[in-house]
C-alpha cells in the first residue's frame, strides 16, 4: 500500500514540477535535442557549445524582436527512441517555439512524425537526404547531404581523369547511407565502382579489405566512415602499399582525424564545410565574414577550433532567427512560412535559398575540397 | 487496534490480495485526468510498455532463475516484424502483430531448447549473443529495415478503428499493464508458479520432486519473448519510427536492471522497478550532463539500502516492524 502511494506521490511530484505557462512577451524558447553524451558526443558537444555561445551573443545584443532567447536543451545520448520522447517534452511541456536537433539521421527521423503532427518547425543538423527528400512541411536541414559529398568527390576525380574507384564503407548509419548515395551518383560522373568493401565502426584492422581493393586495381579509393576507424583505414592504406589517391568523406574533416592517422594522412583529400579550412579562406570568400565572426568567438571562449557539426547547429539557429525577424512574430506557422521564403541568406556553409520544394537550399559546391598538408587540413589546389 | 498489515496485501491467499491491483487500476484510471499535457501521457506509455515487458522477464529471471541479456532483441524483432509487414507488405497491423509474435515465440522456443541447457553465466552469454545477432541483422539488412537510420511505421488500426495519439494509446498500454499484472500474479500463485519457485531455489531438488524443469524454463522463456515482441510491435506503431537502437544491448541491460531494482520474483517489484528506471532519466533531464551520475548514484543507493529490490526489501522491512 505504502509503495503504491509513493508511486502516486512521485507521479504527482513530476506533474507539479513541469507545468510552465508563458507570457507572450517572455523569452523565445529554442528547444534542442542534441547527442551531448553517448557515441555521437563528438557531434553534440561542439553543437551545444556553439548554441550556448550564440544565444548569449544574441541576448547581449538585445535578443530578437526585443525578446531574449532561451535554450531548453536535452540530450538524446544518440538514441532515436529518446529523441522521440524528448521532442514531445519540448513541444508539450516546455512550449518551445522551434526545435533544433538531432545529429543522427535516425534520431531526426524519429522526431519528424511528432513535429509534423504538432506543427512545430524542426531544423536538423543531420546529414541524411531522407530528412528533406521528400520534403516534409515542418522539417528543414542545414548541412549538405551525403549525396552532395559524393558528387563533389566524383567531380574532383573526374577532373583528374579518374574513372575506376573502390568504395570502402563503414557499417554505421552514416557509412551505409553515404554508400547508397555514392553508388547512385557514380555513373553520372563516368565513374565505375570496381570494388565495394565494408568495415565495422569498432574494427581495428582493415588490411584484408584493403588488400582486396589493391587487387582490384582502382585509380582511387573513396572511404566513407568515421573516426577512429577511418583513421585506421588511412594507416593500413599506406601499410598495404596503396599509392593511389585516397579520398575520405566529410565525416572525418577535423583535426582529430589528422592526429589519429599521423603521417599516413598526408595527401588525403576530402569534401568539407568551409568552417574546417577557415584559416585558408580569402577575405573575399562569401562565407568569410560569417565564419570570422563565429570562429573568432568560438576560439575566444573555448580555446579550440569549432568543428563542422558546430557550424551546422549555428546555421540552424541563424536560419530560425532570420525567419523570426522577417515574420515579425514567433507564431509557428508564420515562422515556418518565413523559413520557406528564406532567400539569399548567408550561413557558415553557403548562400541559402529555401522554397516549398527545397528545405535544404544548398548545392554540392557548398563542400570545399580539402587535403592534408603538413599535419593540417588545407584547401586543396 | 491492529492495522492492516502490509505483507497481507501481497500474500497469495490473503483476502486483501486484490487491494494492490485495485490501487493500480485506480491510479491508471485517474492519471489521464491529472496529467497536464501530452508529454506526460508519452512518459506514462513508455513506463507501461516497460512494466509489461519487465513483468514477463521477471517470471524468467526471478522465478526460473534464468538470466536473459537478449530480451531487447525480441522487443526489436517484434517492432521490426510489425514495421516491415505493415509498411512493405501492407499487412493489417493486428495480423502483422500476431504473426510476428508467433514467429518470435517459435524462435524463442527453438533457442530455449538449445540454450536453456546452459546454466548461470553460460546462459547469460548465449542470450547476450542472441540479442547482439538480432541487433546486427536489423542494422545490416537495410533493404528491409532501413539500416541504422531506421524506418517509419504506419498507424495501428484494428477492424478499421485507428489508434493514434498519446491519449488513445494510453488506454491500450494501461490495459496491457493490468492484464500482465493479473496474469503474472495468477501464474505465480498457481502450481506452475510453485514449480517455478522450486526451480529457482534448486533445479536439482525441483527435478527430484517431479517437476519437468526443462519444459518449464522453455515455456517461460518463450512466453517472456512473446510479451516483449508484442510490446515491441505496439511501441513501434505508437512511435511511428524505429531504429535498431530499440534492440540494442544497452536496452537489454536496462530491462534486467529494472527487474533487479524492482525485486526478483516480485510482480509488484517489476511495476516499480520499470516505473522508476523509466522515469528517472526524464526527472533528471535538466541536470545537464550530471544525469548519468545521478542515475548511477540512485541505482547504487537502491541496491545498498534495498538489496533485494524495492518491493521485497520494503515488504521485509515493514513485516519486521509490525511482527
Amino acid at each position: 500500500m505504502k509503495t503504491s502511494l509513493a508511486g502516486l506521490a512521485l507521479a504527482l511530484a513530476l506533474t507539479t514540477t513541469g507545468s510552465a505557462t508563458l507570457a507572450a512577451d517572455g523569452p523565445i524558447r529554442i528547444g534542442t535535442v542534441l547527442s551531448v553524451t553517448g557515441p555521437l558526443a563528438y557531434l553534440g558537444d561542439p553543437a551545444a557549445k556553439t548554441l550556448d555561445l550564440w544565444v548569449d551573443r544574441l541576448n547581449a545584443a538585445g535578443g530578437v524582436l526585443g525578446r531574449k532567447l532561451e535554450l531548453v536543451s536535452y540530450d538524446d545520448v544518440g538514441e532515436a527512441s529518446k529523441a522521440n520522447g524528448l521532442v514531445k517534452r519540448l513541444i508539450d511541456n516546455d512550449h518551445v517555439d522551434v526545435v533544433i536537433g538531432s545529429h543522427s539521421t535516425g534520431a531526426t527521423m524519429a522526431m519528424v512524425p511528432v513535429v509534423e503532427n504538432a506543427h512545430m518547425p524542426l531544423i536538423s543538423p543531420a546529414g541524411g537526404a531522407i530528412i528533406i527528400d521528400p520534403v516534409k512541411k515542418w522539417v528543414f536541414k542545414t548541412p549538405p547531404t551525403d549525396r552532395m559529398a559524393a558528387e563533389r568527390v566524383y567531380g574532383h576525380m573526374k577532373a583528374k581523369g579518374i574513372t575506376k574507384v573502390a568504395l570502402l564503407c563503414e557499417t554505421s548509419g552514416f557509412g551505409q547511407s553515404a554508400r547508397k548515395e555514392a553508388q547512385a551518383v557514380a555513373a553520372g560522373f563516368g565513374v565505375s565502382i570496381v570494388a565495394d568493401e565494408a568495415f565495422a565502426p569498432k574494427d581495428t584492422d582493415m588490411v584484408a579489405q584493403l588488400t582486396k581493393i589493391r587487387d582490384a586495381a582502382p585509380q582511387a579509393v573513396f572511404v566513407l566512415g568515421t573516426n577512429p576507424a577511418a583513421a585506421i583505414v588511412t594507416k593500413n592504406y599506406r601499410q598495404v602499399g596503396l599509392t593511389q589517391p585516397l579520398y575520405q568523406a566529410h565525416s572525418v574533416t577535423s583535426q582529430e582525424y589528422v592526429d589519429l592517422a599521423g603521417a599516413a594522412a598526408e595527401g588525403v583529400v576530402a569534401p568539407a564545410l568551409p568552417v574546417v579550412v577557415f584559416d585558408d579562406l580569402p577575405s573575399s570568400d562569401p562565407q568569410y565574414p560569417r565564419l570570422a565572426d563565429y570562429v573568432g568567438a568560438y576560439r575566444a571562449k573555448f580555446g579550440q577550433d569549432p568543428a563542422a557539426y558546430g557550424a551546422s547547429a549555428l546555421d540552424a539557429l541563424l536560419l530560425y532567427v532570420d525567419a523570426v525577424g522577417r515574420a515579425g512574430t514567433t507564431d509557428r506557422t508564420a515562422v515556418r512560412d518565413a523559413l520557406e521564403k528564406t532567400s539569399g541568406f548567408v550561413t557558415t556553409a553557403s548562400m541559402v535559398s529555401l522554397s516549398a520544394t527545397d528545405h535544404l537550399g544548398l548545392k554540392a559546391d557548398t563542400f570545399r575540397m580539402i587535403e592534408v598538408r603538413g599535419g593540417k587540413w588545407h584547401l586543396a589546389p | 487496534m491492529t492495522s492492516l498489515s502490509f505483507p497481507n496485501l501481497l500474500e497469495p491467499r490473503s483476502p486483501m490480495r486484490f487491494v494492490p491491483l485495485a490501487i493500480l487500476v485506480a491510479v491508471l484510471a485517474t492519471l489521464p485526468f491529472v496529467l497536464p499535457n501530452v508529454w506526460y501521457f508519452d512518459v506514462a506509455i513508455r513506463i507501461a510498455a516497460n512494466i509489461t515487458v519487465v513483468i514477463a522477464l521477471n517470471l524468467l529471471i526471478g522465478h526460473c532463475g534464468q538470466i536473459s541479456l537478449g530480451h531487447a532483441g525480441f522487443f526489436g524483432l517484434g517492432a521490426y516484424g510489425s514495421a516491415i509487414l505493415t509498411s512493405l507488405y501492407a499487412w493489417p497491423p493486428m495480423l502483422a502483430l500476431a504473426a510476428t509474435a508467433i514467429v518470435v515465440g517459435l524462435l524463442a522456443w527453438l533457442v530455449a531448447v538449445a540454450i536453456l541447457r546452459l546454466q548461470g553465466h553460460y546462459l547469460a552469454m548465449a542470450t547476450l549473443g542472441l540479442g547482439i545477432i538480432v541487433s546486427i541483422v536489423l542494422t545490416n539488412e537495410s533493404a528491409f529495415t532501413g539500416g541504422p537510420d531506421g524506418m517509419s511505421v504506419p498507424d495501428f488500426a484494428v477492424f478499421g478503428l485507428r489508434i493514434a495519439g498519446e491519449k488513445a494509446w494510453y488506454w491500450v498500454f494501461a490495459g496491457l499493464v493490468v492484464a500482465a499484472v493479473v496474469f503474472a500474479t495468477n501464474i505465480v500463485e498457481s502450481p506452475a508458479g510453485r514449480a517455478l519457485r522450486a526451480l529457482h531455489g534448486s533445479e536439482i531438488a525441483a527435478r527430484v520432486v517431479g517437476i519437468d524443469t526443462a519444459s518449464f524454463k522453455t515455456r517461460v522463456f518463450a512466453l517472456s519473448a512473446v510479451v516483449a515482441a508484442v510490446m515491441g510491435s505496439l511501441s513501434a506503431h505508437y512511435m511511428g519510427f524505429i531504429t535498431p537502437g530499440v534492440a540494442g544491448f544497452s536496452k537489454s541491460v536496462e530491462l534486467v536492471t529494472m527487474v533487479v531494482v524492482g525485486g526478483l520474483a516480485s510482480v509488484w517489484g517489476s511495476v516499480f522497478g520499470a516505473a522508476l528506471l523509466t522515469l528517472l532519466p526524464d526527472v533528471l533531464a535538466h541536470l545537464e550532463g550530471w544525469e548519468t551520475l545521478a542515475f548511477g548514484m540512485i541505482l547504487v543507493a537502491t541496491m545498498i539500502f534495498l538489496p533485494r529490490g524495492i518491493v521485497p526489501s520494503l515488504v521485509a522491512f515493514f513485516t519486521k516492524k509490525e511482527g
